[in-house]
């Protein structure tokens, strides 16, 4: 990315050979992302992130259609969810995919709900709260039966799962570059060509009219970069991180915690459970002091202290949501610290649980 | 031509990341990567410190309350966010009818085309000959409908400065709401938003030497206007703008517009002494026409035509520089700029238009290699003209009558 941060400049539009330089690293950028996908480039639309490609799939794609139904999981990101809500006001049916207790979708629910009125479908790859991977293959033979296009968000299973766009029989999917390890302020839409999409910003009518906009260039080259890096390693990281979090989640059933989507399949990085009776914010501010960063929620609404809409989707009661605590691993984590993690886990645990038995 | 990288002078299309940016947004990129949204650890906090910080910078270089500034991921989406969320939030109290200016950005002008599509009326109004609009035709175009005006404070590619005092009054007197791009303004004119009656701006880092991908949107606070959100999820930035803050984009941006507010008078001083070395060089050059007023225009623009040169052969003989023919959205289509083609200008004069830019890294030595550069390329392709024999002649070509093939 460095270099495109420095005095290179150039506009991806201009004719000069500082713009076709620009032009060439991100068409070469576009090459490499769409490989990781196994697409062609051009189905490969840039945007500011993952949250601009969701909200571009959904807006985008009803925009062409005849207002029918739109049907979302009750598990998705808001910004799949809220968009979707929003096409109430333009005449859309809004319905919702029920999910199991483990975190994963109903398919008979979705094939229930699905009938040819159903315009768009759009479920995420992964949850980025359990990690409870979705039947996106699955859904994507119904939805295909019913002629209704589907849309998936990818972005917390890409980097962690093998992603490919064919065999996902999917229409349009989400990837994000800064949860790959890329810079924050990019992301992408894989697009099915024959998707008739409008676009969600107008202007200077770039990446083919579909996203206007200059080319934030030095973001795209290092999500390309990511991207490759993340293809490489995926297959090590996985196994490691794997046998990270299974060793976190024998401590964790030490100390009687619960383990949400523990039996479905699930990311190998994440690891989202609770103690109960001991409310998550609180033990996320202990551990922090502790030195270790983990999050009550996902990162975008964990200022909000209500419980987390897929662990009451998953049908847990809101005293048990509100213990909620998120552990995702990176790849600069060890067994050492999944120990140390553990211990001060059980510290706070005990300190607080006296604190309680005190209050009470 | 020999190896070396031909001179940079379009700094109106992008300027480079000053190196000072770059430093700044380094360390967010390795050591610092925390997600702003993120309350419960240091991680979240240090990038929540540089995200307000920044948007300090931004709000300090046009005078407003760091409350008042919302990211974006550039001005196209910031002009879209103004121009959709606040007709789509007031048409129903006002109506549904649009002003704006026929010179303006495309990211402007596709805006108010796509809200035709959905039942929206528009005026696009035609500046005068100079490039500025007249406040005697902006005032008649008002209707008591017109819920939203858009009008550019720099234009893009003559960059000729409209008198948004007198434009906003006219606004706040007919209960308009104003919104302003000057994407191309900052770091170029002093911009004070507690005296301007603006209620929406819109600004981008990489006009102004920050890193491409970053933007923002003034909201006003007193009296509040309000926009329906455009992009919709984690309700970051006050459920204006959902979406991970980039935080390296948005020190870099700070960074940007602080250097621009410390910077600004002197730098402008400079480029508009070696502007003006650039202008009386070309203006030797016959049969040359300066597009836009000198007077109400930024010092970083020269725009001119040259008379009797075919504007695609004279980029191609010129490729020791590197500028535009137009804005650089549009210089992939050989039309011919539909900013000079407002302003009157005749397709021939249209196509045979050069956009200079200068910017903080241009030097004198650079201004008096592209002024010999264009003296002797010109030469050359009037010499290879016979319309240009024809006018030497003393022939009066707008009376010749063409015989047709």
């Amino acid at each position: 990315m460095l270099p495109w941060l420095s005095k290179t400049a150039g506009n991806a539009t201009s004719r000069h050979i500082y713009g076709r330089n620009v032009r060439d690293a991100v068409e070469a950028a576009r090459k490499q992302i769409a490989e990781c996908v196994g697409v062609q480039a051009s189905q490969v639309v840039f945007t500011s992130g993952g949250t601009e490609a969701n909200n571009f799939a959904v807006k985008g794609i009803t925009a062409n259609l005849t207002p029918t139904q739109i049907l979302v999981s009750a598990i998705e990101h808001p910004c799949v969810s809220r968009p979707a809500q929003s096409l109430a006001w333009h005449d859309w049916q809004v319905q919702s995919i029920k999910t199991n207790a483990q975190g994963v979708i109903d398919l008979a629910d979705a094939e229930e709900k699905l009938n040819t009125r159903t315009g768009l479908v759009s479920v995420m790859l992964a949850n980025n709260e359990t990690g409870a991977i979705q039947p996106i293959a699955e859904l994507a033979a119904l939805t295909r039966y019913k002629g209704a296009l589907l849309h998936t968000d990818a972005v917390q299973a890409f980097g962690k799962l093998a992603v490919n766009f064919e065999t996902l029989g999917v229409h349009a999917m989400t990837i994000s570059s800064h949860k790959i390890g890329g810079p924050v302020g990019v992301g992408a839409l894989i697009l099915d060509k024959r998707v008739d999409i409008g676009p969600l910003l107008h202007g200077g009518g770039q990446e083919r009219g579909l996203r206007s906009g200059t080319e934030n260039v030095a973001g795209i080259v290092g999500f390309a970069e990511a991207c490759k890096l993340a293809t490489e390693t995926l297959k090590t990281r996985s196994l490691a991180q794997t046998k990270l979090r299974n060793g976190l989640e024998v401590g964790l059933q030490g100390l009687d915690a619960v383990i949400f989507g523990q039996q479905a399949e699930r990311l190998p990085n994440t690891s989202f459970f609770a103690i109960p009776n001991i409310e998550g914010e609180t033990l996320v501010t202990a551990l922090d002091k502790a030195g270790y960063a983990v999050a009550s929620g996902s990162a975008c609404s964990s200022d909000s202290t209500e419980p987390s809409h897929v662990l009451l989707a998953m049908g847990v009661d809101s005293d048990l949501a509100r213990s909620a605590i998120r552990v995702s691993l990176g790849e600069s984590n060890s067994e050492s610290e999944v120990q140390g993690f553990l211990k001060a886990l059980q510290q706070e645990v005990k300190r607080l649980k006296g604190l309680n038995a005190v209050a009470a | 031509m020999s190896d070396r990288k031909p001179i940079y002078l379009d700094y109106s299309a992008t300027t480079p990341v000053d190196p000072r940016v770059a430093q700044k947004m380094i360390p967010f990129l390795t050591e610092d990567y925390g997600n702003p949204a993120s309350r419960s650890h240091p991680y979240g906090w240090t990038a929540e410190k540089a995200v307000e910080n920044a948007r300090e910078e931004v709000a300090k270089l046009v005078n407003a309350d760091p409350r008042e500034i919302v990211w974006t991921s550039g001005a196209t989406e910031s002009n879209n966010l103004a121009i959709k969320g606040a007709a789509h939030f007031y048409a129903e109290g006002k109506g549904k009818h649009i002003i704006t200016a026929a010179t303006e950005h495309k990211a402007v002008l596709d805006t108010v085309r796509e809200l035709e599509r959905e039942g929206y009326e528009a005026t696009y109004l035609q500046p005068e000959a100079d490039g500025l609009i007249a406040i005697e035709k902006f005032k008649a175009a008002i209707r008591p409908d017109t819920v939203l005006a858009s009008i550019m404070l720099v234009n893009n590619e003559i960059g000729v400065i409209q008198d948004i005092e007198a434009l906003g009054n006219v606004c706040r007197a007919n209960n308009v709401i104003f919104h302003v791009d000057a994407a191309q303004a900052t770091g170029k004119v002093v911009i004070d938003l507690e005296k301007l009656p603006v209620d929406l701006m819109s600004f981008s880092a990489h006009k102004t030497y920050g890193p491409k991908g970053i933007g923002a949107l003034y909201v006003r606070r007193k009296p509040r206007i309000r926009i329906e959100a455009q992009m919709h999820g984690g309700g970051h930035e006050r459920g204006m703008r959902s979406g991970t803050l980039a935080t390296h984009q948005i020190a870099g941006m700070g960074e940007a517009f602080r250097i621009a507010r410390e910077e600004m008078a002197s730098e402008n001083e400079r480029i508009r002494m070696l502007r003006d070395r650039l202008l009386h060089g070309l203006l030797d050059i016959e049969e040359t026409y300066v597009n836009g007023d000198l007077d109400h225009r930024v010092p970083h623009n020269l725009n001119v035509s040259f008379n009797f040169v075919e504007g695609e052969s004279l980029i191609m003989a010129i490729k020791g520089i590197a500028v535009s023919s137009g804005s650089a959205c549009t210089s992939a289509s050989l039309e011919p700029s539909y900013v000079l083609r407002a302003l009157g200008r005749s397709d021939e004069l249209a196509h045979s238009s050069i956009r200079f830019s200068i910017g903080r890294f241009t030097t004198e030595a650079d201004v008096d290699y592209t002024i010999d550069l264009l003296k002797s390329k010109i030469d050359k392709l009037r010499e290879l003209s016979p319309l240009w024999e024809m006018f030497k002649d003393g022939i009066d070509l707008s009376k010749v009558e063409w015989a047709e093939h």
